[in-house]
């Protein structure tokens, strides 16, 4: 018998064959960074519906949000930085909520209650209070988010602050820079954004990377303040080369800023523009997205 | 150009600057371009104590050319931009799609915020900068579109929605400055509300009066927005902004 933990590889389609519609799914990273890409493609193509999508949004809110996945959002922004406006994600702000292309619920939050809210989550706690929120129209627009008296007088009277609601996740899905098969997971690029909080606030957290080694290899030429999961905060592990792409995975890749734009252009485009866009790339699976991916940089860069 | 003519755009960066000079050892946190540049000319000539960042994850002990690199004195990321700003040692300039005579911000949503006519980035960190540290905001194109009555939604809160908030809202709310590539303002006009402190060269008190969408409190005498020193078009035209950089916000008129 193995002494060793256990080992937690899967492919994308065991991870995504593990949810189910209607759960809520806590998306790491951060707007154009580090985003679990290849994940969040199968889940686009996925059959699962009915979606709570917990993220600091870049494209992969747009992409769910075009699939008509998400029920309800929690985000604190959507954007791609270079392309500040997320077409997908504006065309489902702005449509009709007839049309069926709208998201139901919406739940914009300040970025540091989502925060705030994450740490709850992975605290155990039902709230945490904070200032942020307070005079402004993210507690009138999410009227069941309160505010607590603190008991405490520090000589300005008993503040009132927001209770931020913890934001618990069935499932987070987090992509870094690589894991051991047992889920010991490391950032090498300059921001660990909040992948930990996300891991700590879910149930069962997936972790895409560049790359699995053996558990030595994680620490051969890297500091260990880089490890950032444990493997006790994760169910699975799945290789997916280039698997943030077109977002940053520093120092893996930066920002494929070309494909981007070709993106944002499908999306803000005609209904056929993005027809177009899926049907090049996002209609089959990883492997396939991959090798268009590459086809299309081949060609641009000509 | 001679040594001394200097453009719009020099004058509203080192208007930016001079929001910062008295600022201390803090983080300064410019959103964009214009602000970018004057705080790292405040950096450069007021306030060399000031704190600055790539925007990303470091802080950096020079004063680099925008975009340029320069050693790293520190981290910075995005966890820790949340801890400084609870700590409150950060003065944030922002963008604003929309402000009103309150001093509140809007970079949500343009319309009714359940089905927007326009959907913008979201309120990002607006609601809580406002509460807990030192705020002012750049806008590049005065307009009665961006200067409103009413904000449609209420990302950055102004001084009385956050004295009606409480004291855990208005005890740390601080908005500082404004900056448009017209004026300069602050918060000081009658029941808290935008007022009116000077009018960058060239451009006349009814001109910013007939861009702004609301009432402005202005002094009977409106100064003129002091004009950047020799020193400081240097510094703009070889250090910092060698490529001209900011004439794409504040083109050359």
């Amino acid at each position: 018998m193995s002494r060793k933990p256990r080992d937690k590889r899967m492919s994308i389609d065991e991870v995504i064959g593990s949810l189910e519609s209607g759960m809520t799914i806590g998306i790491g990273g951060w707007g154009p960074r580090r985003k679990p890409m290849a994940l969040v493609r199968a889940l686009y193509n996925s059959d699962l519906t009915d979606l709570t999508i917990v993220s600091w949004g870049g494209a992969d809110v747009g992409l769910l949000a075009r699939a008509g996945k998400i029920r309800r959002l929690v985000y604190a922004f959507v954007s791609l930085d270079s392309v500040p406006l997320e077409p997908n994600f504006q065309r489902a702000r702005q449509a009709a909520p007839e049309s069926g292309l709208a998201i139901p619920e919406i739940v914009e939050l300040d970025e540091g209650m989502f925060q705030t809210g994450l740490k709850a989550a992975a605290e155990r706690l039902p709230f945490l209070p904070m200032r942020a929120g307070l005079g402004s129209d993210v507690l009138v627009n999410n009227p069941w988010i309160t505010t607590v008296t603190s008991p405490y007088d520090e000589g300005h009277g008993h503040e009132e602050l927001v209770a931020v609601p913890a934001l618990r996740l069935d499932a987070a899905l987090v992509h870094l820079n690589r894991a051991d098969p047992h889920g010991n997971a490391s950032y090498l690029g300059p921001d660990p954004y909040f992948d930990d909080l996300f891991a700590m606030a879910a149930d069962r957290t997936y972790v895409s990377v560049e790359q699995v080694v053996d558990t030595a290899g994680l620490t051969v030429d890297t500091p260990v303040q880089r490890l950032l999961l444990s493997r006790m905060m994760v169910t699975g592990v799945v290789e997916t080369p280039n698997g943030a792409h077109f977002s940053t995975c520093t120092p893996d890749y930066e920002r494929d800023e070309r494909f981007q734009r070709a993106y944002a252009a499908a999306a803000s485009g005609s209904d056929e523009d993005w027809q177009a866009f899926h049907d090049r790339f996002l209609a089959g699976d990883e492997a396939s997205y991959q090798a268009a991916v590459q086809a299309f940089t081949e060609e641009t860069t000509k | 150009m001679s040594d001394t003519e200097f453009t719009r755009a020099d004058v509203c960066a080192a208007a930016i600057a001079d929001a910062f000079s008295e600022d201390g050892e803090i983080f300064a946190s410019p959103m964009g371009l214009l602000p970018t540049l004057g705080v790292r000319l405040a950096k450069l000539t007021s306030n060399p104590d000031l704190v600055i960042s790539d925007g990303e994850s470091v802080f950096l002990g020079g004063t680099p050319p925008l975009g340029g690199k320069d050693v790293v004195e520190g981290w910075i990321p995005f966890r820790r931009v949340f801890d400084v700003v609870a700590y409150g040692k950060r003065h944030v300039m922002m963008g604003a799609t929309q402000v009103d005579r309150h001093g509140n911000q809007n970079i949500s949503a343009i319309g009714d915020f359940a089905r927007p006519k326009r959907q913008l980035l979201g309120s990002r960190g607006a609601p809580g900068n406002t509460v807990n540290n030192r705020t002012s905001y750049w806008v590049p194109k005065h307009s009665t579109r961006v200067f409103v009555e009413q904000v449609d939604i209420v990302s950055g809160v102004g001084p009385s929605r956050a004295a009606a908030a409480g004291p855990g809202a208005a005890r740390f709310n601080d908005i500082h400055r404004i900056v448009s590539n017209l004026a300069v303002f602050d918060l000081g006009g009658a029941g808290d509300t935008v007022r009116l402190v000077s009018v960058h060269p060239g451009v006349s008190v009814a001109e910013v009066v007939e861009a702004t969408g609301f009432a402005l409190d202005a002094p009977a005498d409106v100064p003129t927005t002091r004009e950047p020193t020799t020193e400081e078009l240097l510094l703009i035209r070889e250090m910092i902004d060698p490529k001209g950089l900011r004439f794409k916000e504040v083109p050359d008129a």
